[in-house]
């Protein structure tokens, strides 16, 4: 399914701030993961450009996102990262967004709007087992 | 690597001992120098995500080690080597959902059980030796032309 839906509808309809990548707001958002466990999120998300919803504040949400190459971040219940967070994420050319919305909340908005779940891909050992 | 003669490039990461800030930023490298010599993007993501895994296992449980990157015109190999307490059983870590992360990990985000599978899943070719109280090697393999 086709959308148009940018970066800048998500902090829009979710009532986010954004924090870094104002200048990136321009881009599109089709896929989306929701995920406070990082392990997770490294292990579901398969496209480039998904936007992750987290509530996580680990330093490390920020190089998952970078070795994902990740859209974006949606912070969820005002969890608002620190400063050398969004520093590091403005060298990497990450965008924040934060939101007070609650995961279910900002999931909800962005489902309705037709983004769809990150869908994992067959890897290629995935019938070895 | 049996061909010598093939190999691009070769990159040696050091981690130090409970380097936990840092942890997670051997895979941007990694990410950074297969982008520049034009790996093929499946690989550069797969290889990524690989690195990322075996460098918080290296922070997680050992007292430091080290990251060897390869990269062949045939193939990239990400080689971990540490020293620490290793696996002992090796079956069991690549069980799905099994951990035995400490709780600053757990806190984290990681420590879900899914470091050594996603590893597996996400590599053409995933090799682990470990020894009790001496460390534990982690070869992993990716082909590239295979799509």
């Amino acid at each position: 399914m086709n959308i148009d839906l940018k970066l800048e509808d998500v902090a829009r309809l979710t009532e986010a701030q954004v924090l870094t990548g104002e200048d990136q707001l321009g881009r599109q958002v089709t896929q989306a993961c929701a995920a406070d466990l990082l392990s997770d999120v490294l292990a579901l998300v398969q496209d480039e450009g998904v936007l992750l919803v987290t509530g996580s504040m680990a330093p490390q949400v920020l190089r998952v996102a970078e070795v994902l190459g990740l859209g974006g971040l949606l912070f969820v219940r005002g969890k608002r990262p620190n400063q050398s967070m969004c520093d590091y994420a403005r060298d990497a050319g990450l965008p924040i967004l934060m939101t007070d919305l609650s995961m279910f909340e900002a999931c909800g908005v962005l489902y309705s709007e037709g983004v769809s779940g990150a869908q994992r891909k067959r890897f290629p050992r995935d019938n070895v087992r | 690597m049996s061909a010598r003669d093939s190999l691009l490039h070769r990159r040696v990461f050091v981690l130090p001992a409970g380097n936990l800030e840092e942890a997670g930023s051997v895979s941007g490298d990694v990410r950074r120098e297969l982008t520049a010599m034009g790996v093929e993007q499946d690989i550069i993501r797969r290889a990524g995500v690989v690195c990322f895994e075996g460098e918080m296992n290296i922070a997680m449980y050992s007292q430091g080690g080290r990251i060897i990157l390869l990269v062949a015109d045939d193939r990239v190999e990400l080689l971990f080597s540490d020293r620490g307490p290793g696996i002992p059983d090796i079956e069991l870590a690549r069980t799905p959902g099994y951990s035995t992360a400490p709780d600053w990990a757990r806190e984290m985000g990681f420590g879900a059980g899914m470091g050594i599978p996603n590893m597996e899943r996400q590599s053409d070719r995933l090799e682990i030796r470990s020894r009790l109280d001496g460390g534990t090697v982690i070869r992993a393999v990716f082909k590239r032309g295979a799509e």
